[in-house]
């Protein structure tokens, strides 16, 4: 899919414009686990299952804005050895099938020097970036950066987020605006469709970018009602990553959560 | 508070350092703190309200004892601002008090806090009884145990004590299981964080609120010795009683200021928690960018200090600074060192100090040279007895 000379933002946008689903459907993966090599297999089946973006997680040692499933499989994953040319090997053997955004913790970006992270990730292949804690105010230097290297820096806003923030983030959104659909950690909840409705008419309201919808999210039925709430995209993680750490062959049990999801997410007739 | 604080505005940044590297949930409530914390500053019912209690309930002014023979011991005058007399034993009181009466102006109706040695969870704990509030503290599993009388003193008090089983199980893990409790309950929730690190304000207002110590101190030593002291000597570790008897010294350049950090097996292994004394590249930890023990990936490192209350991989912001602009300076001491002063102190002036302290104590025993040093003898060691007599026979 991924053709020379597009940037990632481009791809990302072409992503959600090409879906043919009610919205694009966006697992997170995290890299690494439960090894590099199995991650991979995870990514494939989620594409084969019928994912339009993957985002891809780069483990970290303390990931403030996730709950104790992913906390608890970035904590192996780094166990096992993953480290951040690891887990762009992983971007680099998904990104010909499928735009690959990274979501890392801001410590991982600065560490390198900005300049240096960004380009070993678009050498990698991946469209941009989401950075969880590195809200608007402090992501300039990194923005401008991605900006430059025709990568997409994700922000996020959530149900907390002050009518003047919301529309300061959407005006800069890039590749899409990624909305907490609840005040919280990443995690399972048993959150209804009409919680999403107020969150994303806000966020639609804020940006000309696709509005993609995360935290909360896990069954097909959640996916449809974010879709039809308004989502441009549907990001389901939690779920997925402990499907990966409980099941025996973590790629097929994705796999098939995927295709559920899809299935939730098929056009109405 | 001084006059000059109130003049200020609530800083972000000190150099290159701080900042509020925090999910987008919280930063309305980071600006809610902020706003909330200008005006208590500058209102009279606030400050007398603090005050009172700081005086009734905390038993503030706290003394400036010339420790006689620990200065017969250096050959020079060395002076205990003595913190561990604080109600709850420590300084740590000082600053809950101060953010749970902004969290009451505030309507929040519970109350958060992460503890290491225990310090922090108890005041707050103290605080939270004292205005029949609801109060969560984070801890270690590994500090549980090896604080077991705070965590009985915090349930005691009525808090509930929730132990943290990641990581190494110690301070970074409970203030980022606090950090995600807040994340979840931001909207009912206040988050009393116990030291000076943190995203902004907290850096600022912790500091504003331990201030108290050096401005007392200041005022104490200049009316007994008729000068300033020629050096201010405190343990870091996330460094809110060392921010809070510098701020006051900041301005009287003749004064030196030392900050004592957690030199555990020795900074030349891995196995310590003194990120300002060997300095490197910074990073980013709970929110603000400083002093960051971690690898070249910007992975954090696991602090290593038999203190619990030093097991911290960074520090406080304005430390930072104050080390780049050459203020303070930091050095550090190890695990056997403090031990070492924990016992000699207790001998030598009656006075258990906390482990945290033992160290700042290390180092002015071990220094030959000097004039006049007024130390923060920021809290009593009845909590580390078991510790203690476990790790070094008796």
């Amino acid at each position: 899919m991924s053709t020379v000379g597009t940037t990632g933002i481009e791809r990302i946008a072409e992503a959600f414009a090409r879906t043919g689903k009610r919205a694009a459907l966006m697992p997170y993966v995290m890299g690494g686990f439960p090894t590099l090599d199995e991650s991979v297999r995870i990514g494939e089946a989620c594409v084969q299952a019928g994912a339009d973006v993957i985002e891809l997680g780069m483990p970290y040692s303390d990931p403030l804005a996730d709950g104790p499933v992913i906390h608890a499989a970035a904590t192996r994953a780094l166990a096992a050895g993953a480290n951040v040319a690891g887990v762009l090997e992983v971007a680099r053997a998904l990104a010909g099938s499928v735009p690959v955004v990274l979501m890392c913790y801001a410590n991982m970006v600065f560490a390198p020097g900005v300049d240096a992270f960004v380009e070993r990730v678009e050498r990698a292949g991946a469209c941009g970036l989401i950075v969880p804690d590195l809200p608007q105010g402090e992501a300039s230097e990194v923005l401008d950066t991605c900006d430059r290297h025709g990568l997409a820096l994700v922000p996020l806003v959530a149900p907390t987020t002050t009518p003047e923030r919301l529309a300061a983030i959407g005006a800069r959104a890039r590749g899409f605006l990624y909305t907490i659909s609840v005040v919280g950690t990443t995690g399972e909840r048993g959150t209804a469709g009409d919680a999403f409705t107020e969150v994303l008419a806000r966020a639609k309201a804020s940006t000309s970018a696709p509005v993609a919808l995360g935290f909360g999210i896990s069954t097909p039925e959640q996916a449809r009602q974010a879709a039809d709430a308004g989502a441009d995209g549907v990001i389901v993680g939690t779920r997925l990553v402990r499907a990966a750490e409980e099941a025996e062959d973590p790629a097929g049990a994705v796999g098939a959560l995927v295709s559920e999801l899809a299935a939730g997410l098929a056009p109405a007739r | 508070m001084s006059s000059s604080a109130d003049e200020l505005a609530v800083e972000h940044r000190f150099g290159p350092y701080g900042g509020q590297f925090v999910p987008e949930t919280l930063m309305p409530a980071l600006a809610e703190l902020e706003q909330a914390w200008t005006a208590a500053r500058e209102d009279e019912g606030y400050r007398a309200e603090l005050h009172g209690l700081l005086r009734d309930f905390g038993g503030r002014p706290t003394p400036l004892y010339e420790a006689r023979r620990l200065s017969e011991r250096v050959g020079r005058p060395v002076y205990l601002k003595r913190e561990d007399l604080n109600h709850t034993g420590s300084h740590k009181l000082n600053n809950a008090l101060g953010q749970v009466l902004l969290a009451r102006r505030m309507g929040k109706r519970r109350i958060i806090a992460e503890t290491g040695a225990g310090q922090h969870g108890v005041a707050t704990a103290t605080v939270c009884a004292l205005f029949g509030m609801e109060c969560t503290i984070y801890m270690g599993v590994e500090d549980t145990r090896r604080q077991r009388p705070n965590v009985q003193r915090m349930e005691l008090l009525g808090a509930t004590v929730q132990p943290v089983d990641a990581g190494a199980r110690t301070l970074k893990e409970a203030t980022s299981a606090a950090i995600r409790d807040w994340v979840t309950n931001v909207q009912g929730t206040h988050y009393v964080i116990g030291s000076v690190v943190g995203p902004a304000p907290y850096p600022a207002l912790v500091r504003d609120l331990q201030r108290i110590i050096g401005d007392e101190a200041r005022a104490q030593i200049l009316e007994r010795e008729g000068r300033l002291p020629s050096r201010v000597v405190a343990c870091v570790g996330g460094g809110s009683n060392a921010m809070g008897i510098f701020a006051a010294f900041i301005p009287d350049e003749q004064v030196e200021l030392v900050g004592v950090e957690a030199g555990g097996e020795g900074i030349e292994t891995s196995r310590h928690g003194a990120p300002l004394t060997v300095g490197g590249r910074p990073g980013i930890l709970h929110g603000s960018r400083s002093a960051v023990m971690q690898d070249e990936e910007g992975q954090i490192i696991q602090a290593h200090s038999i203190s619990a209350g030093l097991d911290y991989p960074g520090a406080g912001p304005e430390h930072a600074y104050l080390r780049d602009t050459g203020r303070a300076r930091y050095v550090a001491v190890t695990d056997a060192q403090a031990l070492a002063a924990f016992r000699e102190v207790a001998r030598l002036e009656g006075i258990i100090p906390a482990l945290e302290t033992a160290h700042a104590l290390a180092w002015v025993l071990a220094e030959p040279e000097g004039e006049l040093d007024l130390l923060c003898l920021s809290g009593r060691g009845d909590k580390d007895l078991a510790e203690v007599l476990g790790a070094g026979g008796t």
